[in-house]
């Protein structure tokens, strides 16, 4: 039973030396500096970390903002599976552009991307004008931080999509398709199965960067205090007050609430990559 | 993320795939996925890109160009490049080390250790700068012994550079791992037994066949380095002309009502990611032509 | 570029630096770093460089200001976390309080140094309304009315939207007791008591008027003027005035209301980081420069309000006169004022409270 060892025999070398730089590198930019947060907020006693976490503003600040980032990647994965999609199977005039434009919430700076989305979704902006007559309000509302996230977790699900759609074995659609499957069954049946770990990481993906985010979500929000203020916008009113232990004891609940999701996914993919091996 | 995007190595884009086999494509279909993808695109990328440029360009092109002769423009501009520089190849470095240990070999705590490496991505950008204050700050653990060593890690560079290192952190290893996953040991293994030498088999093999990830990753990291702003706001000082990034440049320029300014150099920021996406394009050209060019010698391996 | 062109520009840069190495030698070189808050970007930008030819001209040394600005509180907390600032310049002393309390860069009683309670300037918090002052808006009971849209930044993120909400406060007790000198009388206990509660009710209803809460000043403006949000715009007066001349010449109107705050934004030496670097006198120099009859001409350009006697008079239209209270009058000082009213769970976190 060799997986019971710390580590499978491999004839390949490096293994001590990659794996020992990856926990050191690992150690000294993300986890030491990381530990801090859990030092800084033991400062405080159980009682008061509790009152900070589970306070009403706060606790609807989580609300709103895990409900935000599910909706934006629930929406990035059902459109990013519509544009993986396309961009694997069809071909149109301009796709590589199209095909290039995906990365760009990447690169643009969070607040440009926070100022320009406010001004296109405000009551005035190009898009706002369109939406009030039908009494949406889009910018400063919670819509408006669904959108702003939206925008920022974009890249990720049709970027994980893609390379899966491309893998996908054209054949056994065929197969399926003789053997009388209709689409919608071909689809359901061959297609979703396959590429599920993938739409699932770039979703985890989506949703744990929109958990975070601050910069692009400020300027649309509008940070009413119980309807539009997110947790990382608390933390900063923690820092205005200079209370860091306060502003840590934040940080870690959504800390730990991503890193549970983020393993939970790894987990699902290593399972089902496991799955794939030995059917394979 | 574009994980594995560059699987495409593996399966080269079939362009005849379209339309080709039993079913045949109904027009209907496709022009609705197009036109969703391009109707979805448009809205979450394209309006806010126009808008962008609108905004720089509102007052003409003379404008547009006077705002990047400022000094201090252009002490952002140089500052931002610099940091890239740094911090992109300290976690290409990292991201080849962490997907060699993990892609290659079977070991306990694999799946916790994957989620570390992801861990950056899911922290708050104030947190990711706030850390480091927590850590270097006069305030800090480190801080007064800094200090009185005439050390400057934050508000100075290379206190925005290990921000900038910690969110673009897992760009080269979520991009390497997969693929090197799915490409397996045989070929390093085959290198070894036919007498290579582990560095040898690491340059000649694994490095050549995952080049093309590598340049993706790096592309895409480069990207994020230069438009990060949260984590850099927190540690940068905001020093005008000395410690600030492109992002901050812009942020001080329209808090100082000049607007064409702060958005043309934010669409100078674009311009650098429309950049880094055309050679990220000319990249899967160029892989997609040279597997084209393998495939006879790899295909009993696909 | 010919050779011959190329190699005479080098020559002629050779000779430049030939010329200037020896004056180098005897005139020193000085950087300065101020810390500063947002509004007082247009006005360092001047003084900085009005303060440089001022300082070569008495003593031949050249004087660099390197400035950095944001929002008052975090740039206060980047000096406690090591900033290395010389001079702050900040918009409340509850700010450079922290500093001196949590880091112990300076003295506790920093404030007594320098003249007129180290604030060598001052501004008070006006209206600005769209053109034609469409809503009749005149004073503050206005802002509670129902139907009236104002947009504040928080007072929890931004230093400035504490002034504004302290001023609205100050106007009821006014109203109220008629002379806010009685705040601190102990027989009219009981009247004060009844005021507070009149004043915590106006200030509820005058928030519930607020559709946008930014996270600072300039992104209130930016709402106000750029997406056209709001009836009334609480703003400091020199931000009124600058957003009128930046943004909408003949698009907006300032209102001056019938009493507001007097809000004295203090200045300071850090001496830890003077004495490190050695700059203590060029620094205090710089701070004193600011009250001179020169400083003062800059400073009411910018439209704050000069303490200069002679400079006051010369700008007096452009100033409204109005009462003006301060923080020490009515509220005891910005620590008390900060405790009740923006702690966690103080009165301005009740306003959201859900019943």
């Amino acid at each position: 039973m060799s997986h019971w060892k710390f580590k499978q025999r491999s004839v390949l070398p490096g293994f001590g030396l990659a794996l020992g730089y990856t926990l050191l590198y690992l150690s000294l930019i993300v986890l030491i500096p990381l530990s801090a947060l859990f030092f800084k907020t033991a400062t405080m006693t159980w009682g008061r970390i509790w009152d900070t976490v589970s306070d009403p503003r706060v606790v609807a600040s989580y609300r709103l903002t895990f409900g935000a980032s599910l909706a934006a990647a629930a929406t990035n994965a059902a459109f990013g599976f519509v544009v993986a999609w396309t961009l694997v199977r069809h071909h149109f005039p301009g796709k590589r552009l199209v095909d290039a434009v995906v990365d760009l919430p990447f690169a643009l700076p969070t607040a440009v991307s926070g100022i320009a989305l406010t001004a296109l979704y405000a009551e005035n902006g190009w898009i706002g004008r369109w939406l009030e007559p039908l009494g949406i309000q889009a910018a400063f509302s919670p819509l408006g931080v669904a959108i702003a996230l939206t925008f920022i977790g974009l890249p990720f699900v049709v970027r994980t999509l893609q390379p899966a759609l491309e893998d996908l074995d054209v054949e056994v659609e065929e197969a399926a398709a003789s053997l009388g499957a209709s689409r919608f069954e071909t689809f359901r049946r061959i297609i979703l199965p396959t590429v599920f770990p993938a739409l699932l990481t770039g979703f985890a993906l989506a949703f744990a960067r929109a958990l975070g985010e601050y910069g692009s979500v400020v300027f649309i929000a509008g940070n009413m205090p119980m309807k539009t203020e997110i947790t990382p916008l608390l933390i900063i009113v923690k820092l205005e007050q200079y209370d860091y232990a306060g502003a840590t004891a934040i940080a870690v609940v959504t800390l730990i609430a991503s890193f549970a999701i983020l393993l939970a996914i790894n987990l699902i993919q290593w399972w089902s990559g496991y799955r794939y091996r030995i059917g394979g | 993320m574009a994980a594995g995007a560059t699987l495409q190595q593996h399966t080269p884009w079939n362009a005849s795939r379209e339309g080709h086999g039993i079913r045949a494509e109904i027009p209907w279909i496709k022009w609705t996925f197009v036109s969703v993808t391009l109707g979805y695109l448009g809205l979450f990328l394209a309006v806010p890109l126009a808008a962008v440029f609108t905004e720089a360009l509102r007052k003409g092109i003379g404008a547009y160009l006077e705002s990047f002769q400022d000094p201090a423009a252009l002490a952002a501009i140089r500052l931002t490049l610099l940091v890239a520089a740094i911090a992109v190849p300290a976690n290409l470095v990292f991201g080849l080390a962490a997907a060699w240990a993990i892609a290659k070999f079977n070991f306990l705590g694999k799946n916790l250790l994957t989620t570390l490496i992801d861990l950056p991505f899911a922290v708050s950008p104030v947190i990711s700068g706030l850390i480091y204050v927590l850590l270097f700050g006069q305030q800090g653990w480190l801080g007064p012994w800094l200090s009185s060593h005439d050390v400057n890690v934050i508000f100075a560079v290379p206190g925005i550079v290990l921000a900038t290192i910690f969110v673009t952190f897992p760009f080269v290893a979520r991009e390497l791992i997969p693929l090197m996953q799915e490409q397996g040991n045989e070929e390093e293994e085959a290198a070894l037994v036919l007498g290579a030498g582990a560095w040898q088999t690491f340059w000649r093999v694994t490095l050549p066949n995952v080049k093309w990830a590598l340049l993706y990753g790096v592309i895409l990291c480069n990207a994020r380095a230069m438009g990060e702003f949260g984590a850099v706001s927190v540690v940068s000082g905001h020093i005008r002309g000395k410690t600030n990034t492109m992002p901050l440049h812009v942020e001080i320029l329209y808090n100082e009502y000049n607007f064409v300014a702060a958005f043309a150099v934010a669409s100078l920021l674009a311009i650098l990611a429309m950049v880094t996406l055309v050679a990220k394009t000319f990249v899967e050209w160029k892989s997609r032509q040279s597997v084209e060019l393998l495939e006879p010698t790899t295909a009993e391996e696909v | 570029m010919s050779l011959r062109r190329l190699l005479s520009s080098v020559a002629l840069a050779a000779m430049t630096f030939g010329f200037l190495l020896p004056s180098l030698a005897t005139a020193k070189d000085i950087e300065l770093l101020n810390v500063s808050y947002d509004p007082t970007r247009e006005l360092y930008k001047e003084f900085n460089a009005a303060f440089s030819q001022y300082w070569q001209a008495r003593t031949g040394d050249t004087v660099t200001i390197q400035q950095s600005h944001g929002g008052a509180g975090k740039q206060a907390r980047a000096v406690i976390d090591g900033l290395e600032a010389d001079v702050v310049t900040l918009a409340l002393a509850y700010d450079i309080d922290a500093i001196a309390e949590k880091a112990d860069l300076l003295p506790a009683d920093w404030q007594k140094r320098l003249p007129d309670n180290s604030a060598p300037y001052t501004s008070t918090i006006v209206f600005l309304v769209r053109k034609g002052n469409p809503k009749g808006v005149k004073d503050w009971n206005d802002l509670a009315r129902p139907g009236i849209s104002v947009i504040t930044p928080n007072p929890k993120t931004s230093g400035g939207a504490r002034w504004n909400y302290l001023a609205a406060w100050g106007y009821v007790l006014k109203k109220e007791l008629g002379d806010l000198a009685r705040v601190h009388d102990p027989k009219a206990a009981a009247e004060v008591a009844k005021a507070n509660a009149k004043a915590r009710q106006f200030v509820t209803a005058l928030f519930k008027n607020v559709p946008v809460l930014d996270s600072g000043a300039r992104g209130s403006t930016t709402t106000f003027v750029q997406r056209g949000i709001g009836d009334v715009f609480i703003s400091w007066e020199n931000e009124a005035y600058l957003a009128i001349k930046e943004l909408g010449p003949g698009k907006f109107e300032i209102i001056t209301p019938s009493i507001s705050i007097l809000a004295e934004p203090p200045v300071a030496v850090v001496d830890k980081v003077v004495d490190k670097h050695g700059t203590r006198s060029v620094a205090e120099a710089y701070l004193r420069f600011l009250y001179t009859k020169q400083g003062q001409e800059l400073v009411a350009k910018h439209y704050y309000r000069p303490r200069h006697p002679e400079v006051a008079k010369r700008y007096r239209g452009q100033f409204v006169d109005v009462a003006l209270f301060t923080i020490d009058d009515v509220f005891g000082g910005w620590k008390k004022a900060q405790q009740t009213h923006f702690a966690d769970g103080g009165l301005f976190d009740q306003i959201y409270q859900p019943k």
